[in-house]
């Protein structure tokens, strides 16, 4: 397939781009530079860098007085310390007053691997999606994820972007134009949808491919921006295809799955079968043995749209 | 008392040795955090506390929190030597379906008390257990071990005010201070020196000491427990990657375990010579 690289990284040389290109992102980071990669950044413009320790309260609080102040702070760490712990600075101090503050979090979901189920952040979509104010954004390859940056960079407002810790193959070709609450249907079908997001976008390609062996027309849908949702791209799924199944690297409780059923729910209720993690903690071991582990793989999908067929 | 001493060290070179085999085992996990450590756990479970392998819940035990839940194969070779779980499970670690997770977890090890991990929450459950035991009247007592970067985190100070405003004398923390963190040198990152002032001027009794002198840390956890109407929190002053030369002082072994090439090499530095 095509190229493999970590989001994370495509994250380091974006930011560092940024940073030649404006004097005003300055960049935060809790002791982890080096797996965030903001590092990238620290080694160009170490005086625009701002190391606050292993403080992540502290930290959003110094990324809003700095975004105050007119600067563009650019913070991150791992998803379950940006979103987890420090949730109620990022909610009163960045979000409340609609601080221009950016929150790139990495390492987010099971794919962390054998740091297990206390470094595994299985809910940060949900509790920043329930935000007022933020903006949501989980990129599927490297080259989604420069777009998003760039774009988080030139909007004003909180903007949560999720990223990975391993390489994932490149889905978007390198003149993909991303746009902040656009959908993008990867995959062209009628029987069913795949309405995915992160990671799993390029496992429902997959399923849709093996799929198509069987005679079953699957659409997928990717959704960068889980907040704020596109619309319209999913209820046209749903009335086009009158079946969905989404998965997300994520618990199934709030994220994208909670998100497109709440949207049809309201508006066109369509069956749904919600692919991620049941409603439990991560766990230790390989990245790729735990998306098998926790059914996040094309076969599981596979299955997921011949069961939502019968549900049709 | 002598023979005590070297007994205990001769203990934590057969942990550091189990430490380093697991960690190349999982290639994956904290090598110099747990080696930093090990000589103050290894004081803990073979010298201080009471407990009972054969029993984990029993109810007369001293609790033990590692707050820096990242030196979980120390306190996993501890536990193993004690006898709460086969020594074999060791070679499992981090792996999927193991009880030895990542980062301690009490659901599924025996002998591990709370889920750390998430850096500066140990310590306000070590003031729980001391603040429930206490009002229970019980004379158990309580030990968490910090790591020094660890001491960024603003809750460890809360904890820390806590545990001298409720005069938890049946509280004592350690401080892994081995001037290291992911990033660098503490002091480079976000420098949290006076360490012993800063705790001095919480409320607590303050110890500093070499946390790789056995005797040292000995004396210190004895003397722990003569102080009254206080917490006591010894500072170790300790060197991340004790023990095996090359891991020495390295922010680069942090989170690297051993390869192949370097076990044998680690394992010649810790006196063992079969592979
Ligand atoms: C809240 C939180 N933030 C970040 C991390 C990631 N992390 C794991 S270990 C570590 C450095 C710890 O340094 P220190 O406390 O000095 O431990 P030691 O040197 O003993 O390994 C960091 C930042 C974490 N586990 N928890
Ligand atoms: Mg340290």
């Amino acid at each position: 397939m095509s190229k493999m690289i970590a989001t994370r990284d495509a994250y380091g040389e974006t930011l560092a781009e940024l940073g030649a290109e404006n004097k005003n992102v300055v960049a935060l980071d809790a002791d982890l530079s080096g797996s965030t990669k903001t590092g990238v950044f620290a080694k160009k413009f170490p005086e625009r860098f701002f190391n606050m320790g292993i403080a992540e309260a502290n930290m959003v609080g110094t990324a809003a007085g700095l975004a105050a102040v007119g600067k563009i702070p650019f913070l991150s760490t791992f998803a379950i310390f940006a979103a987890g712990r420090a949730w109620e600075q990022i909610r009163q101090s960045t979000a409340y007053p609609k601080a221009n503050v950016k929150i790139v979090a990495t390492h987010g979901g099971v794919t962390v691997g054998e740091d297990g189920g206390s470094h595994q952040s299985v809910e940060d979509i949900a509790i920043m999606r329930a935000i007022p104010n933020m903006t949501v954004i989980v990129p599927a390859d490297g080259v989604e994820t420069r777009g998003a940056i760039r774009a988080a960079a030139a909007m004003k407002g909180p903007v949560y972007v999720r990223l990975g810790r391993n390489k994932v193959p490149t889905i978007f070709p390198d003149d993909h134009r991303f746009e902040i609450g656009k959908g993008v249907e990867m995959v062209a079908g009628s029987d069913m949808t795949f309405v995915t997001t992160g990671l799993m976008t390029a496992q429902a390609m997959a399923a849709a491919e093996s799929l198509k062996k069987d005679g079953i027309s699957a659409r997928v849908v990717h959704i960068g921006t889980i907040k704020p949702l596109d619309r319209e791209i999913v209820l046209k799924a749903a009335r086009e295809t009158g079946a969905i199944v989404t998965a997300e690297e994520h618990s199934v409780i709030g994220g994208l799955g909670g998100a497109v059923s709440e949207l049809l729910g309201e508006n066109c209720p369509t069956p749904v079968k919600r692919i991620g993690i049941n409603d439990r903690f991560g766990t230790s071991g390989k990245a790729e043995e735990l998306l098998k582990y926790f059914g996040l793989t094309p076969e599981a999908l596979v299955d997921a749209a011949k069961e939502i067929l019968t549900r049709k | 008392m002598k023979e005590q001493i070297a007994n205990l060290e001769e203990k934590a070179r057969q942990l550091r040795i189990s430490i380093v085999r697991a960690l190349h085992s999982s290639q994956s996990g904290h090598t110099g955090g747990s080696l930093s450590a090990i000589d103050m756990v290894t004081a803990l479970y073979f010298h201080k506390m009471r407990h009972n392998p054969a029993d984990p819940a029993w109810e007369g035990r001293d609790r033990f929190v590692l707050s820096k839940g990242h030196a979980a194969p120390a306190l996993y070779a501890a536990l193993a030597d004690a006898g709460y779980f086969p020594k074999e499970d060791m070679m499992m670690l981090r792996r999927l379906g193991s009880h030895l997770q990542g980062h301690p977890d009490s659901k599924g090890t025996p002998g591990v008390e709370v889920c750390t991990g998430s850096l500066g929450q140990g310590l306000s459950m070590a003031n729980g257990m001391a603040l429930g035991l206490k009002a229970d009247g019980k004379d158990n007592r309580v030990y968490a071990i910090l790591g020094d970067g660890e001491l960024q985190e603003g809750q460890v100070w809360e904890a820390a005010m806590a545990a001298a405003h409720y005069k938890l004398d049946n509280l004592c923390a350690m401080v892994d201070a081995n001037n290291l963190q992911i990033d660098g040198e503490v002091e480079k990152v976000m420098n949290v020196a006076p360490i012993t002032d800063k705790f001095s001027a919480f409320g607590w009794h303050v110890l500093d000491i070499d946390g790789h002198d056995m005797e040292a840390i000995v004396n210190a956890l004895d003397a722990a427990e003569t102080v009254k109407g206080k917490p006591t929190v010894i500072v170790a002053r300790t060197v991340k990657g004790k023990g095996v030369s090359f891991f020495e002082n390295k922010a680069s072994y942090h989170g690297v375990p051993p390869s192949d090439e370097e076990l044998p090499k680690a394992l010649k530095c810790l006196g063992c010579t079969e592979d």
